[in-house]
């Protein structure tokens, strides 16, 4: 287990707190951790480099629709189908509105 | 000196929202500003980490660390084997870290001590951080089969990291008379890029169906099955009939000792020569994670899944393929998913913030020949303690599919790599 050093640590949290915000929904990845990782594919911000299609700045709701059929097998794909199917709506919703922002 | 768990400091955390709201006036007593985080290693785990830090918060201080001022990335190296590329389609710099503000200091890394959080150089130079992402790959168990001792790299070569040992691979089959016999031997689990033998003998045979038609490949796997196996036999009889015996544990595939200058393995029934040989050693974390104490017997290092700081020692993250990650796969890709979640939760922590919770994809796709490509696709999440593979998402492509689809994964493949190599490397 890891561990942290009390006196160090707790005057800095409670100081924190006040930077970050409500806390995110307690189990669900931020929006930036669940979008980075499509960057490996489909390229910094979104913005492809090969023969991936970019997914950087369409709108949010033309994202999350796509995604969705992918995961239903509603939409044909070599790979997406499967990897659409670990996420769920909220989480869709979340990586959908975060890849929206990412346009110039 | 007192200490609490994670969960009891969540708790304290939630505890202390109200005491916080307080604070709003004063948004500048806690920040990274001037936080010191070295990574140790310019892969596709710490060229991740340190770009990504320098994105989520400018005002951290990082510096890489890395001897080569060119990288050369072991994913696409089976393609030089294959003839698809030269060895210059690898190379990569660190010219856009350092438009970032990375400081790049080339040099080796060769201890990391976490109590007084200092990086020690081959030069003799220190470097102190706060927190240090230690990124260094795998090293070979040189000596673990007999005879294979790393004298054997001029004769058999490994190939297991591209630069000059698969500049000489591709030499030797280029030398090889048609006719003659390609040998490899892939090692035991865990090894870095599980499919990265089947690519390999798949690009070989290309070659050799192009170049030198007669030839053979005999594989001595220690293992009794090997990452996309259905796949890749499904393509091979293909592409490349007759052309592959595979020989696995159970049909004497376990090679008990190299003789290079016979170039011949011998195994518990018998021995097999080739014309050119490729023993992949079996493995272990890279050396800087051992002369800093962050591994286990296991030879790899056990790290926290939420952070990826070692469970050894505080303020030190283990990423990539030197970590314990399972049940994610030592891949490029997954060092780099794995670099995000760390350099989050680390600009987070630096703040004096408690680390979001991880999620993860590896996406691997292998050549079986220039125009069929196959994948395999996980999506990882966290139960609260590990990572943990999300049911009924991920798989592999299916078997039987049409050349189409597999022409398709060819291209996505090429297009992976580019992608990939632009996010770490720009």
């Amino acid at each position: 287990m890891n561990r942290f050093k009390l006196l160090i640590i707790l005057p800095a949290a409670l100081g924190a707190a006040a930077l970050s915000g409500p806390p995110a929904a307690a189990d669900m990845a931020s929006s930036a951790v669940l979008a980075h990782t499509c960057f490996s594919c489909h390229g910094p911000g979104g913005r492809s480099a090969g023969a991936m299609p970019s997914i950087d700045g369409k709108p949010a709701k033309l994202i999350e629709l796509n995604l969705k059929d992918f995961r239903d097998g509603k939409r044909e794909s070599t790979v997406m189908q499967r990897i659409a199917k670990g996420f769920t709506d909220v989480e869709i919703k979340a990586i959908s509105e975060y890849l929206a922002k990412t346009a110039k | 000196m007192s200490t609490i768990s994670r969960r009891t400091f969540n708790r304290l955390v939630a505890a202390s929202g109200a005491v916080a709201a307080a604070s709003l006036a004063a948004p500048g007593i806690v920040r990274a500003a001037g936080s010191r985080v070295v990574v140790i290693g310019g892969g596709f785990g710490g060229a991740t980490a340190a770009r990504y830090l320098k994105k989520f918060d400018p005002s951290i201080n990082v510096t890489l660390v890395e001897p080569s001022t060119t990288y050369l990335t072991c994913p696409f190296s089976n393609t030089i084997l294959g003839g698809l590329h030269p060895m210059s389609f690898l190379q990569q710099n660190f010219n856009s870290h350092k438009a970032l503000g990375v400081t790049m200091i080339h040099d080796l890394a060769v201890k990391v001590d976490a109590a007084k959080k200092q990086v020690t150089l081959a030069s003799g130079k220190t470097l102190a951080f706060d927190r240090c992402v230690v990124s260094p790959g795998i090293d070979f168990k040189w000596g673990a089969v007999k005879g294979a001792d790393q004298a054997i790299i001029e004769k058999i070569p490994h190939a297991w990291k591209a630069g000059p040992q698969t500049s000489l691979l591709r030499k030797q089959l280029e030398a090889m008379k048609d006719g003659g016999t390609f040998l490899i031997s892939p090692p035991p689990n865990p090894f870095r890029c599980p499919p990265g033998p089947g690519e390999r003998i798949s690009m070989v045979a290309h070659y050799l169906k192009q170049h030198k038609p007669k030839s053979k490949i005999v594989v001595l796997d220690p293992k009794k099955s090997f990452s996309k196996q259905g796949l890749f036999l499904e393509g091979w009889k293909k592409l490349y009939p007759g052309m592959i015996e595979y020989r696995n544990i159970d049909k004497d595939g376990t090679v008990r000792e190299v003789l290079a200058d016979k170039k011949t393995l011998i195994t518990d029934f018998g021995e097999v020569k080739g014309d050119v040989i490729n023993f992949i050693p079996p493995q272990k974390a890279g050396a800087i994670a051992h002369q800093a104490g962050l591994a286990d017997a296991s030879g790899w290092c056990p790290v926290d899944h939420r952070t990826f700081e070692s469970t050894i020692h505080e303020s030190v993250h283990v990423i990539g393929d030197a970590s314990i990650a399972s049940p994610m796969p030592k891949s490029g890709f997954s060092a780099s998913t794995q670099a995000k979640v760390c350099a989050a939760a680390i600009a987070e922590m630096l703040r004096g913030n408690a680390p979001g919770t991880p999620k993860f994809v590896n996406t691997c796709y292998s050549l079986v020949g220039p125009d069929y490509g196959i994948s395999v696709a996980a999506v990882y999440g966290f139960d609260g303690q590990k990572i943990v593979s999300i049911k009924g998402a991920g798989g592999l492509s299916p078997s039987g599919s049409a050349d189409d689809f597999h022409q398709r994964e060819a291209l996505y493949a090429d297009g992976w790599y580019r992608s990939i190599t632009k996010d770490i490397w720009g």
